[in-house]
């Protein structure tokens, strides 16, 4: 909401400059968005008139004026289309000085001498329109200052409304609001009924009396198609943020812009019979002054006549039956639509107007009448026309009721830790507009103002208390309470546990949008494309991740377009699945990783990352329970993954993760450098640990004994381990593949695998005879499942 | 005797010329050793007369040791120049960067909010977390903003179907918690929310953090003092801090919390706008409606709220002056903020 704080100083006028003004509104939760001089800084502009208009002897597009400021006639060289004899317009007299720090001297234009220059809006910096010279209405007094004639030492400020304050969308809104935090009384204009001269009513009807409980309407004949918006009316319309259109449509707008209600004119020739006010019926269309045609839906409060729709109630009207140049009879509108019938409906075919801005929100439902008065008084010495009598349809029954709160002392003391005196409550409450029904030792019962749909309970009205008494004033404490401590077990592992690890082991932490393009989904997720938005912001962001890998992907494409080689990320978040039962939303950790296994440097080896770099993370974090040996890793096929590198990560039969190495061909569909590595796990399901429980150390020596057998390449070392374990006896306490070797000297679908055993007995040396029995045992026995040879 | 002092001397200077531990072990054979020129001349003092012999034999004892001691003095000496060359030899380049990987770091976002919920858990505060894939019922309806509200139209809200939407805010996940305890109820909740805008201030989707606190007796001054506090730790600076009325349907008497500027000290500049000024949360006195919605006494108890969004909070505590960068996940970006 934008208005001239000039005008509003007409209204109520404190004793307080405009930033203080400003800071004031603000502070009362009418948020000032800008404050901005209405004018450019400029002085020595006068009125004047234009006596002649000669041709220009060398140049077609200049002319030469004799320009009168009543004292003197000066020669001014002109280059305007509009400029023109007779007409009253702004003269920037030698010595002025226009905004810029813009000095006018005599100067000579195409050989002929100019004294000063008559000035665009765009020159004194009122607009950007600099079509032509400002035409000054024919009574402009020549020679006066034109900063006093348009009252250009004025500012336009600009308020940020909540949505709360529809009472605030208008001059008298404001006005009232700044007489209640300055407690002082407030001069609204006089507002007379203006009698019928003619008898030509128009009958209006209404169907929907939810919707429009009040519709006022007057006729009014033989209005001078002629007449202008006097400059008054432009300035207080272009400081509210309005274009002036048409004197008819400028006085809607300008009673809306002081009273807060919108209103429209109606061109009474266009109109078949009477005003119906209804429902719009399916089907039913309306080309809307903004020129687009909407097919209208049957939630839709419609003003219509005999020939259909003229106007969607409270949001645009139709470009039929609304005001034209050559319109001499209008019908004016000035109506109660309730909120309940606009809200949302603008929204719902993407328009959004003064009018519906203001309706949605609560217009004064006591407002009408007198709007409708105002704006005939001021038709009648704009534009004249006779006004035929006020035609009123009203339902009391749907009309909003009046408000009646209770409010209690202790409730206003308990929520502001704030114990204000009666008067004090009562004053606030007052000034706001409030009647106070009934008073007790427990508090009021306060009737709250038509004009204020914000307020229906108790605690509306203790925020307009704290807000007029100032939030600055309300004390500042701690708050007393006894939170109950619910610690968290320690054997569940915390993300920021996990974090600290990875980051730790180099990664970065990503943060990739929970909405992916489907294509890329597509690579990682074939069973499953994931739900869709229903209005997504573009088409690469329109399905909900059912996976973190195609984010990271993207990161990491992202940095490998920068010339990043080595890329560690994760990210930890939700990802969404439909499934039977509904939606399913799981937290998972993912990781990814691509280039070197360890930063550039002379220090570090230049291998690059692989299967193993990855696992290495994916163990260590799965090993901050303390019980990874509940997890294994199955291989397994995945869409995404190289069919020979890609593993399930399994604990207790169930799924917790995969892990794996992109499959090629994504890589290359999707240019990446290669190879990459990529794990996903399931939180929720590797955040159970268990607590650590002290096992004593014993006494006696260890044994070791060092085993390389020689298997076919398709053995698992899983299952080498779990077959050595087995044979190995209680005693066994570690078990290593400390070499694994393939090549020269070895069969080549062959490999060895060199393990380290270690035992030690609790309460014993151990013999070398049973070690040798234990060893024998293994040996057998992996000769016998794996046909395993012993080497060496 | 006078073969005794030549023999020391002629000693001397063969341990002087040992150039190693192992010529002067043949040089202490030579002279000392059981079969030494001086355990020779010990054992000739058998030819001597019994008043001649303590004499000479304390003579040749006296050069043992004394020969003894050259050979010790000696043996430290190599020994020191056999380190200092080791020690030199192994002398290294120690401005050389160390071994081994280089450790990652949080995303901003991620260090904010666990910043936020330090300060809360420190209270007291609870982390609650609740879906982000929300019903209408726990995003809009439960919070007072029914669909006709025009609060709705400043949530550009991504749909699913007509019920389903992804959260425009964590405020619904107070009244999850609400639904489904007893107060006092004291949380924080971090996460992800959705809008449908895109521009340079605005990405469709970004963090915030909602606490709550509800109890008999909490009142809007309790609120004030916990935002100031927690502002004030956060930025670890005493910021003046300014409570404005607002508006949000959840929460009567709502305010919006403005900070002094961070950037300018309050002086003005194109961070505030040139009003000193930042707007940095909205809160306020839970909405009786929410209460009623959660199934919570709102005679009996009484609650606060705020919400804050985690990339501004960032924003102006890392000087990142582009929302965009915290999605973008450059290395270069992500690797700044250790």
């Amino acid at each position: 909401m934008k208005f001239s704080e000039k005008w509003i100083r007409e209204w109520v006028n404190p004793d307080i400059d405009s930033q203080q003004l400003v800071a004031q509104l603000t502070m009362a939760g009418l948020e000032v968005d800008g404050i901005e001089p209405v004018a450019g800084k400029f002085e020595g502009v006068v009125v004047a008139e234009v006596v002649t208009k000669e041709a220009h002897p060398n140049a077609d597009k200049l002319s030469v004026c004799r320009i009168s400021t009543g004292q003197q006639e000066y020669q001014v060289v002109c280059g305007a289309p509009n400029v023109r004899a007779g007409i009253k317009v702004v003269l920037a007299e030698v010595g002025a000085i226009l905004p810029g720090n813009f000095k006018i001297k005599k100067a000579k234009l195409r050989g002929v001498e100019s004294h000063g220059m008559l000035c665009s809006e765009k020159e004194l910096e009122l607009s950007d329109n600099h079509d032509g010279i400002i035409e000054l209405a024919d009574e402009a007094p020549v020679g006066q200052d034109i900063r006093t004639y348009l009252g250009l030492n004025d500012n336009c400020i600009d308020i940020d409304l909540t949505p709360n304050r529809g009472d605030c969308l208008s001059i008298t809104g404001l006005a009232r609001e700044l007489g209640v935090l300055n407690k002082l009384p407030v001069t609204s204009v006089e507002i007379q009924s203006v009698a019928a001269s003619i008898d030509d009513g128009f009958p209006v009807v209404v169907d929907a009396p939810e919707g429009c409980p009040r519709y006022v309407g007057r006729v009014i004949r033989h209005i001078n198609a002629n007449a202008t918006t006097p400059l008054w009316m432009q300035e207080r319309l272009r400081r509210g943020g309005l274009r002036s259109i048409d004197p008819v449509v400028d006085v809607t707008n300008y009673v809306m812009l002081e009273l807060g209600q919108p209103m429209h004119a109606f061109d009474l020739e266009q109109l078949q019979k009477g005003i119906r006010v209804r429902m719009a019926k399916p089907g039913e269309k309306l080309t809307l002054l903004d020129g687009q045609e909407v097919a209208l839906n049957d939630e839709t409060l419609l003003i219509t006549d005999d020939s259909g729709p003229l106007a969607m109630a409270g949001i645009m009207g139709g470009v039929n039956s609304g005001i034209s140049e050559n319109t001499q009879h209008i019908f004016l509108e000035s109506a109660f639509f309730s909120p309940l019938a606009i809200a949302g409906k603008a929204r719902s075919y993407g328009l959004h107007t003064d009018s519906s801005h203001r309706f949605e929100r609560g217009v004064d439902y006591r407002l009408q009448s007198v709007a409708l008065e105002r704006a005939t008084q001021l038709l009648l010495q704009i534009v004249g026309g006779e006004p035929g009598p006020v035609t009123e349809v009203c339902s009391e029954a749907h009309l909003p009721a009046a408000e009646v709160i209770e409010l209690r002392k202790h409730r206003i003391s308990g929520l502001l830790s704030l114990t204000l005196p009666d008067h004090e409550i009562e004053g606030i409450l007052i000034r706001l507009g409030m009647q106070i029904e009934t008073k007790n030792g427990e508090g009021w019962r306060v009737i709250v103002p038509s004009y204020r749909f914000d307020l229906s309970i108790e605690a509306d009205l203790i925020e307009e208390i704290a807000r007029v008494y100032g939030y600055d004033h309300i004390p500042v404490k701690l708050p007393q309470v006894s939170l109950k401590s619910r610690p968290r077990s320690e054997a569940v592992i915390s993300l920021s546990q996990i974090r600290s690890m990875l980051l730790a082991r180099g990664y970065y932490e990503a943060i990739t949008y929970s909405f992916v393009d489907p294509k890329l989904q597509a690579y990682f997720d074939t069973s499953n494309q994931g739900i869709t938005l229903a209005n997504p912001i573009s088409s690469d962001m329109a399905v909900m991740r059912t996976s973190l890998w195609p984010g990271l992907i993207q990161a990491l494409q992202y940095n490998q377009n920068r010339q990043q080689e080595r890329i560690c990320l994760f990210e930890s978040g939700l990802v969404f699945n439909k499934t039977e039962s509904g939606i399913e939303q799981v937290a998972k950790l993912g990781g990814v990783i691509v280039g070197g296994r360890a930063p550039e440097s002379w220090a570090n080896a230049r291998a690059q990352s692989d299967f193993y770099d990855a696992k290495g993370d994916v163990e260590t974090i799965l090993a901050l329970g303390g019980n990874s040996d509940s997890y294994e890793f199955i291989p397994a096929e995945n869409h995404a993954l190289h069919p020979g590198q890609s593993a399930l990560i399994m604990r207790n039969r169930k799924t917790v993760g995969a892990i794996g190495a992109l499959h090629p061909s994504i890589e290359q569909a999707l240019s990446i450098k290669g190879p990459v590595y990529l794990f996903e796990m399931d939180l929720g399901m590797i955040e159970q640990g268990v607590v650590a429980y002290f096992e004593p150390l014993s006494k006696f020596p260890e044994v070791r004994r060092d085993l390389s057998i020689i298997v076919d390449n398709s053995i698992h070392l899983s299952a080498v381990d779990k077959q050595v374990r087995q044979d190995a006896g209680e005693s066994l306490v570690d078990l290593t593949l400390f070499d694994l070797y393939q090549g020269k000297g070895i069969d080549p679908d062959r490999k060895s695998l060199t393990l380290g055993l270690t035992w030690q007995h609790r309460s014993r040396t151990l013999t070398d005879d049973e070690i040798s029995r234990l060893v024998d045992s293994i040996i057998n026995n992996l000769e016998k499942q794996f046909n395993a040879e012993l080497r060496g | 005797m006078e073969n005794l002092e030549s023999l020391v001397a002629q000693a001397k200077s063969a341990i002087d010329a040992a150039a190693d531990a192992q010529a002067l072990d043949q040089v202490r054979v030579q002279y000392l050793g059981k079969k030494g020129e001086l355990t020779q001349l010990l054992k000739g003092l058998g030819h001597l007369s019994a008043a001649e012999r303590p004499q000479a034999g304390a003579a040749i004892n006296e050069a043992k040791q004394e020969l003894q001691a050259v050979i010790n003095q000696r043996k430290n000496g190599l020994n020191d120049q056999l380190l200092n060359q080791r020690l030199a030899a192994e002398t290294i380049d120690v401005t050389l960067p160390g071994r081994g990987q280089q450790s990652g770091n949080l995303h901003p976002v991620t260090k904010t909010l666990d910043r936020i919920e330090a300060f809360f858990s420190h209270l007291g505060y609870e982390v609650a977390q609740g879906p982000e894939i929300e019903d209408d019922y726990h995003n809009f309806e439960a919070l007072n903003i029914p669909s006709h509200h025009p609060a709705r139209a400043m949530h550009d809200t991504f749909y699913f179907d007509a019920h389903t939407l992804l959260r425009t805010h964590t405020s619904p996940v107070q009244i999850r918690v609400m639904e489904n305890g007893e107060p006092p109820f004291g949380i924080i909740c971090p996460g992800r929310v959705y809008r449908c805008d895109s521009d340079l201030t605005h990405t469709p989707m970004f963090h915030q953090v909602e606490g709550l606190l509800v109890d008999e007796g909490v009142s809007f001054a309790d609120l004030k003092g916990t935002v100031a506090e927690f502002l004030k730790v956060f930025f670890e600076k005493e910021l003046a801090v300014r409570f404005r009325p607002s508006y949000f349907p959840f929460t009567e008497p709502s305010a919006e919390v403005d900070i002094e500027c961070v950037i300018c000290g309050g002086e003005g500049c194109r961070v505030c706008s040139h009003t000193g000024w930042i707007e940095i949360m909205g809160c306020g006195m839970v909405h009786p409606n929410v209460f009623t919605s959660a199934g919570i006494d709102a005679e009996k108890y009484t609650g606060f709220a705020f919400g804050m969004g985690a990339e501004r909070l960032a924003m102006l505590r890392y000087g990142v002056n582009d929302l965009r960068l915290f999605f973008e996940n450059d290395l270069r970006f992500l690797s700044q903020f250790n």
